[in-house]
């Protein structure tokens, strides 16, 4: 019915089924619009934030998408500055991957922010003292160089690639690509640092302070480091769960190994990095702050030693050591236990210097915080993976996303389906 | 926010800010004002052929 819409020569499940899918997730969609509206209707009374928590599980989710969306910046800046051709075959996806993370930031803060109509004073009544105000312009940008980066694949749409006009835009943006990729890094490299400045400067809290260099804390560089070290490692995650949903293969092996490889050293770099950092802080700068190591990980179970040894070892050295070795990444199952580890590693990273700094006492005759979201607060923070799966189930359905899907998954019955595409019908693109 | 707005003040914080903020946008502005420009011209002249890519 919809075979019109399919790129050529790929094979896709029966609409019904593909139906069936988008309604099992848009119920959860709904559940988590659902809690959107009672936020925004009725206020942030909804949520479990107080006087402790003005960050809480939104901020996190909201670090930790932009940290993995980082992919899609550091894998155009390969691809188009650095000429890693090879990327070429991921780069859709990795594009794909973070418009939904941004645009799933973007609209968590359109939440956060208690009144959304009032969005729009961060760029006129700037705060340029705050570290905020440049995240805001520079996540604000970028989503619309994300934007630029995937309309060119919607143009790419078998239907309305044959107006002419689209064809020619798609092409020209093509070309161009490098001028927004560059700008695109750009601005990541400035809003992943800023959301690390934001803790690093939090000189009343031991726990996330750091020093560092000029205006720019330590965690400034850790984190646009991090983003850019995880982010592909998010991208190849998606990918592969996406080939065992389709259980197809998608993307060639040299493809995700090279990416894998690259993402491996810049955690191996990243780690250590952090180690040194977390060597430092721990010995000069908590202490002189009054505070030493234990008083940060022995308060409560939630936030013990472990939390440092997951977040370091398990989340760092572990996947980087993994993804390095030839043997070990070659490996489909070290390669996707490494890839999760990154991931959670970089979430949990995420979690600590958003939460674990709420919660850490810093007063003598102050307690842990421990906090727990509401469930207006949970359902909100699912709802953007429930639209970042609707879209990816339009997109894989509709658009040219893997360049070597034709390719690796050759279809026999092919010249039926070129028959039924050009039925006079579909060649109507507004009907398509 | 505008140099000739009320709350402006000429102070490098502002003009850091303000400046990364416009530089960018006129990059993204101009570069996809090209695309677009470049794409009409070339529809009339009559490309479109699926030749590309």
């Amino acid at each position: 019915m919809d075979s019109a819409l399919i790129p050529k020569g790929v094979k896709r499940c029966p609409l019904w089924q593909f139906l069936l899918g988008l309604g099992i997730v848009g119920v959860v969609l709904a559940w988590g619009v659902y809690a959107m509206l009672l936020c925004w209707f009725k206020g942030l009374n909804q949520t479990n934030m107080n006087d402790y928590y003005g960050f809480a599980l939104w901020i996190w989710a909201d670090l930790a998408v932009i940290a993995v969306g980082g992919g899609a910046f550091f894998s155009g800046l390969l691809k188009y500055i650095i000429g890693k051709d090879e990327l070429k075959y991921i780069i859709n996806y990795a594009v794909l991957i973070g418009f939904i993370c941004y645009s799933s930031a973007l609209l968590i803060l359109a939440i956060d922010i208690g009144q959304p109509l009032r969005g729009w004073f961060i760029f006129w009544h700037a705060n340029v003292h705050s570290m905020l105000t440049e995240v805001a312009f520079c996540l604000s940008c970028y989503f619309s160089v994300l934007t630029i980066e995937y309309i060119p694949l919607i143009l790419e749409n078998r239907q309305i690639d044959r107006v002419p006009f689209f064809h020619n835009l798609s092409h020209n943006m093509h070309e161009t690509m490098a001028v927004f990729a560059a700008t695109g890094a750009f601005l990541s490299f400035f809003h992943q640092g800023s959301l690390g400045g934001v803790a690093g400067v939090l000189f009343g809290r031991p726990f996330s302070f750091r020093e560092g260099l000029l205006i720019w804390p330590w965690t400034f560089f850790l984190f646009t480091w991090s983003a850019a070290a995880y982010g592909p490692c998010f991208t190849l995650l998606i990918t592969w769960i996406t080939e065992k949903v389709t259980r197809k293969k998608l993307v060639k092996d040299n493809v995700v190994e090279l990416l894998a490889k690259i993402s491996g050293w810049m955690i191996f770099t990243y780690t250590i990095a952090k180690i040194f950092d977390t060597t430092r802080w721990a010995n000069i700068t908590a202490p002189g702050l009054g505070q030493t190591l234990a008083d940060f990980y022995t308060g409560t179970a939630m936030y013990g030693y472990w939390i440092l040894f997951a977040e370091i070892v398990l989340g760092g050295l572990v996947p980087a050591i993994i993804l390095i070795s030839a043997p070990l990444r070659k490996n489909p199952v070290w390669r996707v236990t490494a890839i999760i580890l990154a991931v959670m590693g970089v979430s949990l990273n995420r979690w600590v210097m958003v939460l674990q700094v709420m919660a850490v006492p810093v007063m003598p005759f102050d307690k842990w915080a421990l906090y727990y979201p509401s469930w207006q607060e949970v359902a909100t923070t699912i709802l953007p993976v429930a639209y970042g799966i609707i879209l990816i189930m339009i997109s894989y359905r509709y658009l040219p996303i893997f360049p070597q899907e034709a390719e690796l998954n050759p279809i026999d019955d092919e010249p039926a389906v070129v028959a039924e595409i050009n039925t006079p019908a579909d060649l109507e693109p507004a009907q398509a | 926010m505008f140099p000739f707005s009320f709350e402006w003040i000429w102070d490098a914080g502002h003009m850091v800010f303000h400046g990364g903020l416009w530089y960018a946008l006129n990059i993204i502005g101009i570069g996809i004002t090209y695309c677009i420009i470049k794409a009409a011209v070339d529809t009339i002249k009559g490309k479109g052929s699926h030749d590309h890519h």
